[in-house]
């Protein structure tokens, strides 16, 4: 274990202080930049996907994980930044200018829905975002002659002024850079005023409110920058999956992504990043998992449902904060061996903490 | 002319009056305790003086300037920070984060130049560190800088408390039960802290506090109130020795 | 439309409203009792019905014998569900705790569709006939969810008010730390009011169960009633039935009226109330004491 001596207030704003996560995130990014010249085809679609999970997942991760909201509904804002990048780029406009178009549109509507919401108590708010994820999704199939209804809506080539990004090493650059720089906002977002802000409104409104936080303004500030970088993410989704159709972004949808964050660690964002892992390597574990499983079992509808229930569930008792939370075990483990005591992570004795007034 | 001015209080929930026509002003630079019964309105009073509650009649004039017309985050700014009765820390981060949160009247940053953490969001970032780290020195309480707020004890998060409320740079402290639940040695940390706060920042102290020692100690005046109606007014031997007050705590047989 | 039609889609309308307050009832007691709003409270009710299928016509036992089992089974599911799932997370953030309710939700609705398939099937009751007065035709399935939701709400109200173990719930409620010291087992009661909490969810599956076929498609209405109880005000059981009863009674009309958002109107209706008054229709302070 590094020991630091700090020396300077800089050392505390910088990140990547500490050497080993210095040589973790280079190692990572190097990785992340020879993929392509490495693997190709199906299997670098399948990177490009889990690159594209990961602004998503960073996006309700300012929300859930930062902020403390739930919402249910964040797969309605991947479709409404898929929609509106797709359609506008049938209307020929170029993608640099129709997918920061799609993410403000995410953002406009998360703000709405996060100026209502932000009046809200906890669970008003929960079953509000649920609501409006259910009517988004009607409302797209309902609106035939914009977004083709439930017939679907064929994604337009990625192009600009003639010049199209195709499918492919191009592409996954293109998205490489978008996390990194979605990546790097949120996380300088988090060492300053506006995420302590989040923090603050998560932990405990009433003193929040008596620092001169104001906590409506706070959460407006958490859905926009939460529904645009969902917004950004459904619109890089919409080349890696062709075809849009409102049923792709339902309640369903809505669930993978928490249980990405959830999985992942709720309130870092490595976790976002882990739960973007998880989420993708989740169909082989399943397949893998079939084929142990009796037929019967295996080839039930619903099997994939009931992991998923299982799998949040599980991690909610068991380890609440998430994969992070585990590595984080896990790195303390090896780097005090053997003074590792399992009392450094255990909870003290909780009560109910009334939210109630009586 | 008065620090704090309120006049004739009311606070009512539902048909419960829990405030009843309270009248009384703060100088500036002294500590005023209020003390009081169980369910007398103490916090109730400074709940109405953060706007946590609105009063139903009355006015609260802080410098001058109507509180009343103020929304609840909007306090801070007039000069005014507070502690709570049952600790309100941001549990889940550091003690300097939460100091750094203390800070957030002041921020003059919006969250865009944040998201690309421009030059001048160091520059406030440095700028707000000094004034923790003041702060964090004036109480001592260095050594627990990085540590979670959840990992620390009763003591020392009242501590951060009053650290954090200080970080708002206030004219006015409001402190609810400063020196409850902590050992004799932490009170006594304490009161002479609260009388550094006085005398080295020149901040107006308004206290509610049952230890009556603490109390005798370092207030300069104290207000004593039972069932939402002020008894009396005066320094701590003429309100302990006021037959009213003796009544009021010990039953009028006493 | 005319008259004979509005007074049928009205009745059809106050029938669907109370069996979404049955659900209603359910969690609300939940929350009352613990603070935790259970999403999968729809579930509980399909749950039932598939319970009460199961031991009525494939067991082949009859209607009223199938339905008490199935009741009862419900009640030990709920007394489970507290004591090995939910009381774990006492002190965990309410939002954890929402999460972990919709994840049961979702397990729920997979196993139930695994064990008895996703293709509707239907339970026979012994009141199927249908009824006619003055032109309005309406099934005698519709009336007795009417009736059994009003005869439930009488009955709850008498355990909670009467009984002692209804009263010391009442003051768990109210208090968990006092009732603690008052020698009141906490723990156990708030298994109990999730027990009675998924048996009134198994009513309510039974009598909506002629309506609509059995299937896992059924825990929709736990949403819809989760939508009613917020437009009405969570906090009040009576709340929660009169936001539950305008939901049910304005759904079939805007249906009619503008099929293009048909089965969302629950929603719609909850997004507009909460836009206009974030706290429900009749509002509750849920503001903490500082």
């Amino acid at each position: 274990m590094q020991v630091l001596f700090k020396t300077n207030y800089d050392q505390d704003i910088n990140y990547l202080v500490d050497r080993g996560e210095r040589v973790r995130v280079l190692l990572a990014l190097a990785l992340a930049l020879i993929a392509p010249l490495v693997v190709g085809g199906y299997f670098l679609s399948e990177l490009t996907m889990f690159l594209v999970y990961i602004i998503a997942g960073l996006g309700l991760m300012v929300l859930v994980g930062f902020t403390g909201m739930v919402s249910f509904g964040h797969g309605a804002f991947l479709g409404i930044g898929a929609y509106t990048h797709s359609v506008l780029l049938g209307y020929g406009l170029p993608f640099f200018i129709t997918l920061p178009a799609g993410a403000l549109a995410a953002g406009l509507i998360g703000a709405a829905l996060g100026r209502a919401a932000s009046k809200m108590h906890g669970f008003y708010m929960a079953i509000a975002t649920l609501a409006f994820a259910i009517v988004v999704e009607t409302g797209i199939g309902a609106w035939e002659h914009v977004t083709g209804g439930h017939m679907g809506l064929s994604v337009p080539p990625m192009a600009a002024f003639g010049w199209e990004v195709t499918a492919g090493p191009l592409q996954y650059y293109l998205i490489l850079a978008l996390v990194v720089f979605c990546i790097w906002g949120v996380a300088n977002l988090m060492r300053s005023p506006t995420g302590r802000a989040f923090v603050a409104v998560r932990d405990s409104e009433t003193s929040a409110r008596s620092l001169g936080l104001n906590i409506a303004r706070t959460r407006i500030k958490a859905f926009f920058i939460s529904a645009m970088l969902t917004g950004l993410a459904g619109g890089l989704l919409s080349h890696l999956v062709f075809y849009l159709s409102p049923e792709s972004f339902g309640v369903n949808e809505s669930l993978k992504l928490l249980l990405m964050v959830i999985v992942g660690g709720l309130g870092t964002i490595t976790g976002a990043i882990f739960g973007a892992v998880f989420v993708s390597i989740l169909p082989n574990l399943i397949n893998l998992l079939q084929n142990f499983l009796p037929s019967s079992i295996a080839e039930a509808a619903g099997l994939e449902q009931l992991l998923f229930g299982a799998i949040i569930s599980g991690f909610i008792m068991f380890e609440p904060e998430g994969l992070y939370g585990r590595w984080r075990k896990l790195r303390l483990f090896i780097e005090t061996f053997p003074y590792y005591k399992r009392a450094t992570f255990t909870r003290q004795k909780r009560y109910l903490k009334t939210e109630r007034f009586r | 002319m008065s620090e704090l001015e309120v006049n004739n209080l009311v606070v009512a929930f539902g048909g419960v009056k829990a405030i009843n026509d309270v009248s009384f002003s703060v100088e500036p630079g002294e500590i005023y305790a209020v003390i009081g019964p169980n369910g007398a309105g103490k916090s109730t009073i400074f709940n109405a003086i953060s706007r946590v509650y609105t009063p139903q009649f009355g006015s609260i004039r802080f410098q001058g300037q109507e509180l009343l017309n103020c929304e609840a985050h909007e306090v801070v700014s007039a000069g005014i920070a507070r502690t709570f009765q049952n600790i309100e820390l941001f549990e889940n981060a550091t003690v300097l984060d939460n100091l750094l949160v203390g800070r957030a009247s002041k921020v003059r940053t919006g969250a865009l130049s944040e998201f690309f953490f421009t030059p001048r969001v160091r520059r406030e970032e440095h700028e707000h560190r000094r004034k923790v780290e003041d702060i964090l020195d004036l109480l001592d309480m260095q050594h627990h800088r990085y540590e979670k707020v959840a990992d620390l004890s009763y003591g020392a998060r009242k501590n951060v408390e009053l650290a954090r409320a200080l970080c708002a740079d206030p004219k006015l402290l409001l402190l609810d039960e400063p020196a409850s639940g902590l050992n004799p040695e932490e009170t006594a940390d304490m009161s002479f802290w609260l009388k550094d706060i006085k005398e080295e920042l020149g901040v107006t102290i308004v206290m509610v506090e049952h230890d009556m020692n603490l109390v005798g100690r370092i207030a300069d005046r104290v207000l004593a109130i039972a069932g939402g109606e002020v008894l009396a007014v005066g320094n701590v031997t003429e309100v302990q020795s006021n037959p009213t007050v003796q009544a009021a705590y010990l039953g009028t047989d006493a | 439309m005319e008259f004979s039609d509005a007074i049928q889609l009205l009745l059809i309308g106050i029938s669907q409203g109370c069996g979404y307050a049955l659900i209603a009832i359910g969690f609300v007691f939940i929350y009352r009792a613990t603070e935790i709003v259970n999403f999968a409270h729809g579930e509980l009710m399909m749950l039932g019905a598939f319970m009460v299928l199961t031991f009525s016509e494939i067991w082949g036992l009859g209607f009223w014998l199938g339905s008490a089992l199935g009741i009862l089974s419900l009640g030990v599911f709920g007394y489970l569900l507290d004591a090995v799932v939910m009381r774990r997370l006492v002190g965990q953030a309410q939002a954890t705790i929402f999460i972990l309710t919709v994840a049961i939700a979702m397990m729920l609705r997979a196993l139930a569709g695994m064990i008895w398939g996703w293709t509707p099937l239907s339970l026979s009751v012994p009141f199927s006939s249908d009824i006619t007065f003055g032109g309005v035709v309406i099934g005698l399935d519709r009336i007795m969810i009417i009736v059994g939701t009003v005869v439930i709400s009488l009955l709850l109200y008498a355990f909670f008010s009467l009984t002692r173990t209804g009263l010391a719930i009442q003051a768990a409620s109210q208090n968990q730390l006092a009732a603690y010291y008052s020698r009141i087992p906490v723990k156990r009661l708030i298994a109990v009011v999730w027990a009675i909490g998924a048996m009134v969810a198994a009513v309510a599956g039974i009598m909506m169960a002629p309506v609509t076929q059995v299937d896992t498609g059924m825990s929709i209405f736990g949403i819809k009633a989760l939508a009613g109880a917020v437009v009405g005000g969570f906090g009040s059981i009576p709340g929660a039935v009169l936001g539950c009863l305008i939901i049910g009674v304005a759904e079939p009309f805007l249906d009619f009226y503008f099929p293009a958002f048909k089965g969302t109107y629950a929603y719609i209706i909850m997004l507009a109330v909460l836009f206009i008054r974030p706290e429900g229709l009749i509002s509750q302070t849920f503001q903490k004491k500082v």
